[in-house]
Parts: C-alpha cells; sequence; structure tokens
C-alpha cells in the first residue's frame, strides 16, 4: 500500500507549493507572455492589413495614373494640332503678303517703266524732229544747190498759192 | 495446479504470483492494442502519404491513452502486493 | 545586445553534449549508487533488487545522495500537542530514534509513535502528521524553482524586447507555449473560452515535463521519482476535477443528470455511468501519470539491477551483462524521455478536453422541415 497510498504530508507541501507557482507564474508570466504574443499577433496583422491596404493603393494610384496619362496624351495631340494650324494660317498670312508686295512692286515698276518709255518716246521724238530738220536742211540743200532748182521750187509754190 | 505447486515450494504466496500473472496479461492486452494503433496508422500513412505529421501524431496520442489501461492492471498488481 | 548574440551557440549545436551528457550520467549515477554494493565479499548480504528499486522509486525522509552520503532532510511532525521539528539524521530504522512530544522511530520509511520496545502505539500514531521535507517534497521545491527561474526570466525578456523577434531562452518556450495554446486548448476548449484555462493548462504542462526530466538525471539534484508518486499526481487530478466541476454550465450539468436523445427506460443506467464518468476520468489521468513514470524508472532500475544480480553469482557475469544491461539502460532511457513530454502532453490535452466539455455550448440540431416549409411559403 506504500506505493499507491497518497501521503498526506505530501499533498499539503504538493498543494501549497502548486498554488503559489500556479499564483506567481499566472501573475509574473503568464499575463505578459500571453499579452505580448497577442500584442505580437496584433502588430503583425495591423503590418499584413496596412500591407494589403498600401498595395489597393498603390493599384487605384497606378489606374490613376494611367487614366492622367491618357488625358495628357490628348491634350498633347491637341496642341499638336493647334500648332499646325497655327504655322499653316501664318504661313498663308506670309505669302498673301509677300504676293501684294510683289504686285505693289510689279505696278511701281511698270509705272517706271511707263514714264522713263514716254520720256524715251518724247527723247526720240525730238532726235526724230532734229533729224528730220537736218534732213530736210540737207535735202533742200542738195536739191536747193544750184539756181535752177531754186526757180523750180518757186514756181510750184507760186502755182499753189494762186490756186487757193 | 503446476504452478500453484511452484509458488508453494518457493514459499512467495499465492498472490504474488497471480500479481504476477496479471501484469503479464495487461502487457499482453496493452502489447495487442498498441499493435493495432500501430498497424492502422502504418496502412493509414500507405494510403496517403501526404497526412503522416497528422498520423504520427494521433497514434502516439491513441498509444498514450491504451498504456494508461495497461496500466491499471500494474496499479491491481501492484496493490496486490502491497495489501498483505 | 549584438555583442550577447555573437557569443551565442545554435540550439542544435547544444543538443548533442547535453544528450550525451545526460546519458553518461544515465549508467553512471545509477551505477555508482548501486556500487556500495560491489565491493561485498563472501557471507555479507546479497544485493536485493527489490529493495534497491523500492528504496529509490518511494519517499524518504533524507536523500541518498552518493554512495553512504545521504542529505539529512528536516522532519516536520504536527500533533496534537505542537508542531516539532527535527533532522532525519538522528533516524535509524527501527530504532527508538527521537524522544520529542512522544518518542518517535522510523518504523519501515514512515515514522511512528514507539513505546519503549519498539512497538508501535497505534493510538498515538494516529495523532500525528508527518508534514516532513521528505526527499519528494525537496525535489518539488526544486523543480518549482527551475520552474520558476526559467518562466520569470522569459518574461522579462518580453518586457525587454517588447515587438521584437525572440532570442535566447525566450525562442524555446515561445514554441512551447503556442503549441500548447494553438494545439491543446483551443481546439479542445473552443475560441471563446480558452483563454481562462490557459495559465492552469500551461502551469501543469510545464511542471509535470519539468519534473519528469528532473526525474531521469540519475544524480542529486535529479533523480527523484517526484510525478510517479500518487500524493502528487492525485493533487494533479483533484485539481483539474475542481475547476472542471466549477465550470460546468447547464448543459454540462444535463448531459451528466439527463442526458438528452436517450429513451426513459435506459435513463438510469445512462446517469449512473456519466457519475461515475466524472469521477473516473480524473483518477484515470492520476493512474496514467503516475504508472508510466513509475514503470519507467522501475525498468531502467531493474536493468542496471541485473548487473549486481548477475554480480553476486560471479563476476565475471556481472560484467559480461553489463553492456547490454546499459545499453537496455540507454534505450529505455531515452523512451522515458519521449514518455516524460508525452504524459505531459496527454495529461494536459485531458484536462483542456474536459474543461472544453464543461464550458460548450448548446448546439442545436439543424431543423430540416422548418426551412423546407420556408422556403415554399
Amino acid at each position: 500500500m506504500d506505493l499507491v497510498k497518497p501521503e498526506i504530508g505530501l499533498m499539503f507541501w504538493m498543494i501549497l507549493s502548486f498554488g503559489i507557482v500556479l499564483f506567481l507564474l499566472t501573475k509574473f508570466a503568464w499575463k505578459p507572455i500571453t499579452k505580448a504574443l497577442n500584442e505580437r499577433d496584433a502588430s503583425i496583422q495591423d503590418a499584413l492589413d496596412t500591407a494589403k491596404r498600401t498595395k489597393d493603393e498603390m493599384v487605384a494610384l497606378k489606374s490613376d495614373n494611367e487614366k492622367l496619362l491618357v488625358q495628357a496624351r490628348a491634350e498633347r495631340d491637341l496642341m499638336l494640332k493647334e500648332a499646325r494650324d497655327t504655322k499653316d494660317a501664318i504661313i498663308a498670312e506670309a505669302k498673301t503678303k509677300a504676293a501684294a508686295e510683289a504686285n505693289k512692286m510689279i505696278k511701281t515698276a511698270r509705272e517706271a517703266i511707263n514714264s522713263e518709255k514716254n520720256a524715251a518716246i518724247a527723247e526720240l521724238k525730238n532726235q526724230v524732229a532734229i533729224l528730220s530738220v537736218d534732213i530736210a536742211e540737207k535735202i533742200l540743200r542738195h536739191e536747193l544747190a544750184n539756181d535752177d532748182k531754186q526757180k523750180a521750187l518757186m514756181t510750184n509754190l507760186m502755182k499753189d498759192v494762186n490756186l487757193n | 495446479m503446476l504452478s500453484t505447486v511452484l509458488l508453494e515450494a518457493a514459499n512467495i504466496g499465492n498472490a504474488y504470483g497471480v500479481a504476477a500473472l496479471g501484469a503479464g496479461v495487461a502487457a499482453a492486452g496493452g502489447g495487442i492494442g498498441i499493435g493495432l494503433i500501430g498497424s492502422g496508422a502504418v496502412q493509414s500513412i500507405a494510403r496517403q502519404p501526404d497526412a503522416i505529421g497528422d498520423i504520427r501524431s494521433n497514434m502516439i496520442l491513441a498509444a498514450a491513452l491504451v498504456e494508461g489501461a495497461a496500466f491499471f492492471a500494474m496499479v491491481i498488481g501492484l496493490l496486490v502486493i502491497f495489501l498483505k | 545586445m549584438t555583442v550577447n548574440q555573437n557569443r551565442k551557440i545554435t540550439v542544435n549545436q547544444m543538443l548533442k553534449p547535453i544528450f550525451l551528457t545526460l546519458l553518461f550520467n544515465l549508467f553512471l549515477g545509477i551505477s555508482f549508487s548501486f556500487g556500495e554494493n560491489e565491493g561485498k565479499k563472501e557471507g555479507e548480504e546479497k544485493f536485493n533488487a527489490g529493495e534497491t528499486i523500492m528504496e529509490h522509486v518511494t519517499d524518504n525522509h533524507s536523500w541518498h545522495i552518493l554512495g553512504h552520503t545521504s542529505l539529512p532532510l528536516p522532519v516536520i511532525i504536527y500533533s496534537d500537542k505542537g508542531v516539532e521539528c527535527f533532522s532525519s539524521s538522528k533516524f535509524e530504522e527501527g530504532r527508538l530514534a527521537v524522544q520529542g512530544n512522544y518518542n518517535y522511530g522510523l518504523i519501515k520509511g514512515h515514522i511512528r509513535v514507539i513505546g519503549a520496545d519498539i512497538k508501535i502505539d497505534e493510538a498515538a500514531t494516529a495523532k500525528i502528521w508527518d508534514f516532513s521535507i521528505t526527499k519528494n517534497v525537496a525535489s518539488l521545491f526544486i523543480g518549482i524553482t527551475v520552474m520558476l527561474m526559467i518562466f520569470l526570466s522569459v518574461a522579462k525578456s518580453y518586457r525587454k524586447n517588447a515587438g521584437k523577434a525572440p532570442s535566447g531562452l525566450q525562442s524555446w518556450i515561445e514554441p512551447l507555449i503556442l503549441f500548447v495554446r494553438d494545439d491543446i486548448a483551443k481546439p479542445s476548449i473552443g475560441e471563446k473560452h480558452y483563454r481562462r484555462f490557459m495559465p492552469y493548462l500551461l502551469t501543469i504542462f510545464f511542471f509535470i515535463w519539468v519534473n519528469n526530466l528532473l526525474g531521469l538525471i540519475p544524480i542529486f539534484p535529479g533523480g527523484v521519482n517526484l510525478t510517479g508518486n500518487i500524493a502528487i499526481t492525485l493533487t494533479l487530478a483533484v485539481l483539474t476535477f475542481i475547476i472542471t466541476t466549477l465550470n460546468g454550465n447547464k448543459h454540462y450539468w444535463r448531459h451528466i443528470f439527463a442526458m438528452p436523445g436517450v429513451p426513459l427506460w435506459v435513463l438510469p443506467l445512462i446517469t449512473l455511468i456519466e457519475i461515475m464518468g466524472v469521477f473516473l476520468k480524473p483518477f484515470v489521468l492520476m493512474i496514467r501519470l503516475f504508472a508510466n513514470i513509475m514503470a519507467g524508472h522501475i525498468i531502467i532500475l531493474s536493468f542496471i539491477s541485473l548487473i549486481f544480480i548477475f554480480g553476486d553469482m560471479a563476476k565475471w557475469i556481472g560484467y559480461s551483462v553489463s553492456p547490454l544491461s546499459v545499453g537496455f539502460s540507454i534505450f529505455m532511457g531515452t523512451l522515458e524521455l519521449l514518455v516524460a513530454f508525452l504524459q505531459a502532453y496527454v495529461f494536459t490535452l485531458l484536462s483542456a478536453i474536459y474543461f472544453g466539455a464543461a464550458v460548450e455550448e448548446h448546439h442545436h440540431p439543424p431543423q430540416h422541415h422548418d426551412t423546407e416549409q420556408q422556403a415554399i411559403i
């Protein structure tokens, strides 16, 4: 019965010691340890949640960025078109201006030519007149070289006057 | 008969002999039980090798519980010896 | 902190030397403690295996350390005449030793009141209560000290390392605590109630395991068969029983006294079985732990004793048997290491299962016909 009979003294010490150990460990070991483990669990869960949230935000941000990019591209195309149009307008305007200028220059030149022409013609007319007089003089001199030709001419002229 | 004679000759007394016999039978019972557990576990592992971890821990747990039953008989044997 | 981390040895590196040292101590220490019988000549008493084993496994008033050295422990006796305290070195087996309030003597390891003729005075013996610090109590104190040292330092390092990864002893203990919480408490008791029982479950798990391991160390301060003592396991089982009973809710008691869903004529039988079960379950817990640990100690001691039993016949037989015996002892010792952990696990698991049964909520069985009618409507 020795082996299977519980000793009262041993049971007393066991209850006492185990109770003390249970109390001490609960207060100073299990409580802080479980608290620390729970905190660590919570912080891990927190970190995971934050990571997931950040990932979602990143995805949203990326789609936003894509939208912005598309918008920017459209605006750029518009701006390029506007620029092209402006360039064409400017070139057209320049062309018309140049044409007008040219026309004006041509007109001025034409007028100048005209006046030159007139001047030249007047000059020519003078020269022709002088030349005619010279030639007439020469011819008269030639014709009226002798006195017979001078008397013939005078008789002709008097006939004409008498007939008038 | 023979065992009784032998026991009387050795002057041990019937109780010890019977207690020893009881302990032997308990060991046999425990052995059969744990053998059955082991065989079931090994067959399960053969059927599904990737559950080997679960099967192993369950096998050891069941073996410990069956041994508890076998130890009952040992304790009874001890009582027989000490309750003179 | 970094300096300490550089000096740390990994767990794996530590395991092999510790294991080998334990094994070496195992057979060396046990052999030494038996060694006092070796040099005996013919005519001196033979090696009595049963007595030696029983002396190692049961309780003593003094702690026998090596050879002839014993550590005398205080004897505390409480009787109706008051409390007395003296050293157990005054005792000698079977002799009138101490004359205090009563005449005490040590008969077969128990303190009795004896008359002058070494006759036990039964009436007076019934009046004395032996609260001595015996070998088991001293080992209990040592085990408790070890537990407190380990866990209070771990709790402190949690405070120091707040928010950081565990290191050192903390990283040994934390997986064990998480194991008890996630594999024993949560599945058995359930998410809602397990926190209440965690301190008790953790304490008994580590108490049983530490004391089992201490019992396997063959030399002082280990080597005492504490958890193989029925008083210890009785106390643990009674504590589990008390906690289960105090936490039993309405459904628990209803299942015991009037199990629902059972035909009326068989109900008394079921109730009787359930009531027996309430007391039987902690009893089985007690017996399981006690018998496992005690049997383990006895087997190892028996293997070592074989050497000396054979040695008594002739020295050379003793020597030739010794490698075999030591081999078996090492094997059994390794098995006992597993059993130390396993018995702690089984005790804690079964306690958790009983707690879970006590606080279990009522589950309504699914009502099939109601939902069908509602679907039609």
